[in-house]
């Protein structure tokens, strides 16, 4: 798991207003078949940003010189499907720091958090008009505040809170890792193993 | 005593620790890996430079990336080899029991796990893929979870969870002909949507249920994945118990009898409180047949294409999108549509039930010319018995191949690959864009209408072709 910091982010956005977008679309099957997490950017939403021909696809939103930045704005129930962090890897590989929906799969949700992508949920109204004005304005930025769990959209000033469990935000603005602190309970589990488990 | 549910029941002994404002610390008692969600967790270990915490709490399959032909031979793709390798490597190493390919144990992961009798009642089960849910048939907690966690499971046999909430999903009555749980829980996709059940995890009861095959009821948990829930389970009862018995029997588990008193006492107790309940009626479910791209746009395999989708709440243009890449329109039927290839396999439907289900319609007749089936067992113990039981005489004799277990075309990651623009009947659980190959038109079925598909050639309600 990287050791990522996060704490601020002021950037562009770019718009993906599709919604059901499972986790196959954002990185398909035959892509998965590498042994580290590296370089898996190349190919996210492999089958909508390059045509048959292998030529890029200029009616797709990474293709299109307009939109840039840190921030990822999508439709309702972003990656369902596969529990592959595949996903994950190729969004953040790509340069993404942030995710918005109004509705995220648990499962890529998690695997947001493990990674250091932020997942961050608003109501549709504002995801709505989130995408309208990126779509007039993409120079339009918003401004993620982790510490004080913010969202602003800095043209119009709309501003609002959004949830993240307490654990895994203070994992996220120390660089914290789960896995030292699971190792650091190690006596406990053992413990746990012989009053309680049933697999033996 | 507060009244309980069973996933409560389960969590709450399972927990090793609870966090304040955060996850709880999990007990993890059965892990399943597979080759493709499992090399980085692996690398992670060795960066570290610690051991798997608890070798024998992990049992491990190749199944996602393997070919279904000639698996006696090398694989030939270089990237997958590689990958099927380092999970053959890193069980090696670590000291994790390793079922790889042509041995007489392998298959897919969620086939093998019950299958073998690893999977039993009040158990907390993980692996690295989204439809561990299967194993919750036995009245277990089990969920799919990332790469990072699969490090920290085999790094500590602990994950750290937020407790989902709870919703119980009741199917009483009894099922028409024809129907299989396959349809039941399309019904209930295509009536609650993709996100239906996100945050929850699911209880399924009623009667429907409680009359299903440990198979048929596999394959109900399996797709809860698809209604967004982190899982499904159904608590154990004596088709649970006689179907371990068995299994007990053949591998040697220990202890069953001792064991089976407290499974016994398994279930939710009466008055639990779940956070949501649904109710439906076994009656009005019909053979279920998927005319988009997500699982929840599912219809009646007579009826026609909605006009929009007014269960899934997706806007229209969604909706026209998807439409468009499966070739379809408002308002269309289906029925007598054609199709050009058949797909019968998956954790979802390659159990020996649909196997014998598909030969029970098949036999005496003959596979449709413009059809090309691929007919794949979960697993090796499932082609053992297709073969002792004379299926694969069945199959053969009405012009199909029966290949070698696999995942397959449920993903294709390997060669089973449907081309672009192909319609595809499928009794896998995904009908993604490109999920069966780059372009290629899944519609989820049952094992039944798969089989109805394959000898007309067309999209077919099964009823028509029963054999009493
Ligand atoms: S059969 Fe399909 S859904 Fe099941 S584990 Fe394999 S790839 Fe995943």
């Amino acid at each position: 798991m990287p050791k990522v910091k996060f704490e601020i982010l002021e950037s562009t956005c770019v718009p993906l207003p599709l919604e059901n977008v499972d986790t196959d679309q954002i990185i398909p099957a035959r892509f998965l078949s590498a042994t580290s997490r590296e370089g898996f950017g190349d190919n996210l939403f492999r089958d909508w940003r390059y045509l048959k021909s292998g030529e890029k696809n200029s009616d797709f939103v990474l293709n299109n010189p307009k939109f840039s930045g840190n921030i990822l704005v999508t439709g309702k129930n972003f990656g369902s499907g596969s529990s592959r962090e595949h996903a994950v890897w190729a969004i953040f590989d790509y340069g993404f720091r942030a995710v918005i929906s109004s509705f995220f799969a648990d499962i890529f949700k998690n695997n947001s958090l493990n990674n250091g992508l932020l997942p961050i949920i608003i109501s549709e109204e504002l995801l709505k008009k989130l995408h309208n004005l990126i779509q007039t304005d993409p120079s339009a930025k918003v401004r993620i505040d982790l510490e004080k769990q913010t969202l602003t959209i800095l043209p119009t000033g709309d501003s609002v809170k959004f949830e993240i469990n307490a654990y895994k935000k203070e994992c996220l603005l120390k660089g914290l890792d789960d896995i030292d602190f699971l190792l650091s309970m190690k006596d406990q589990i053992a413990d746990y193993e012989t009053t309680k488990s049933m697999v033996k | 005593m507060e009244a309980k549910t069973l996933f409560d029941k389960i969590w709450d002994g399972h927990v090793v620790r609870s966090i304040k404002d955060g996850p709880d610390v999990i007990y993890i008692d059965r892990h399943y890996i597979h080759e493709v969600t499992s090399p980085q967790a692996f690398n992670g270990l060795k960066q570290r430079g610690i051991p798997v915490f608890r070798p024998g709490n992990t049992i491990a399959t190749a199944d996602h990336n393997i070919p279904t032909k000639d698996q006696h031979l090398t694989i030939h793709d270089e990237l997958s080899r590689n990958q099927v390798e380092r999970l053959a490597e890193n069980c090696k190493t670590y000291g994790i029991e390793y079922f790889g390919l042509n041995h007489s144990k392998n298959g897919i992961v969620h086939v093998i796990g019950p299958e073998l009798g690893y999977t039993q009642p009040g158990m907390t089960i993980v692996c690295g893929d989204s439809h561990t849910s299967t194993h919750g048939a036995f009245g277990t907690i089990a969920f799919g979870i990332g790469t990072s966690e699969v490090e920290m499971v085999l790094a500590s046999q602990c994950i750290l969870q937020p407790k989902p909430k709870k919703m119980k999903i009741t199917i009483n009555g009894k099922l028409n002909k024809g129907v299989t749980s396959k349809d039941i829980i399309l019904y209930i996709i295509s009536e609650i949507s993709t996100g239906g059940g996100t945050g929850y995890f699911v209880e399924f009861a009623g009667s429907a249920i409680t009359s299903l095959s440990m198979e048929a009821r596999m394959t109900i948990c399996n797709m809860s994945i698809e209604m967004g829930a982190r899982g499904g389970l159904i608590a154990p009862d004596e088709t649970t118990f006689e179907y371990l018995r068995k299994v007990s029997s053949i591998h040697g588990v220990k202890d069953f009898e001792k064991a089976l008193e407290g499974w016994k006492k398994l279930k939710s107790d009466e008055g639990a409180v779940f956070d949501k309940e649904l109710v439906f009626d076994a009656a009005v479910i019909l053979p279920m047949i998927t005319y988009g791209t997500n699982p929840g746009m599912g219809m009646a395999v007579n009826d026609s294409i909605p006009q929009s989708d007014t269960k899934g709440g997706s806007s229209s243009e969604s909706f026209l999108k998807s439409l468009n890449y499966m070739g379809f329109k408002p308002g269309m039927k289906l029925l007598g549509h054609p199709v050009d290839y058949v797909f019968i396999g998956s954790c979802t439907n390659g159990r020996i039930e649909d196997f014998r289900a598909f030969a029970q319609m098949i036999k005496g007749r003959k596979k449709a010319a413009n059809i090309t089936a691929l007919i794949v067992p979960g697993s090796k113990l499932v082609e053992e018995l297709m073969k002792k039981e004379g299926l694969i005489k069945i199959y053969e004799d009405a012009g199909f191949e029966v290949r070698q277990p696999g995942c397959s075309s449920c993903l294709a990651m390997n060669e089973d690959k449907i081309p672009a623009g192909k319609y595809a009947v499928s009794t896998s659980n995904r009908n993604f864009e490109g999920r069966q190959g780059p372009g290629a038109r899944t519609l989820l079925a049952s094992p039944l209408t798969a089989a109805a598909a394959a000898l007309t050639g067309k999209i077919t309600d099964p009823r028509e072709l029963l054999n009493n």
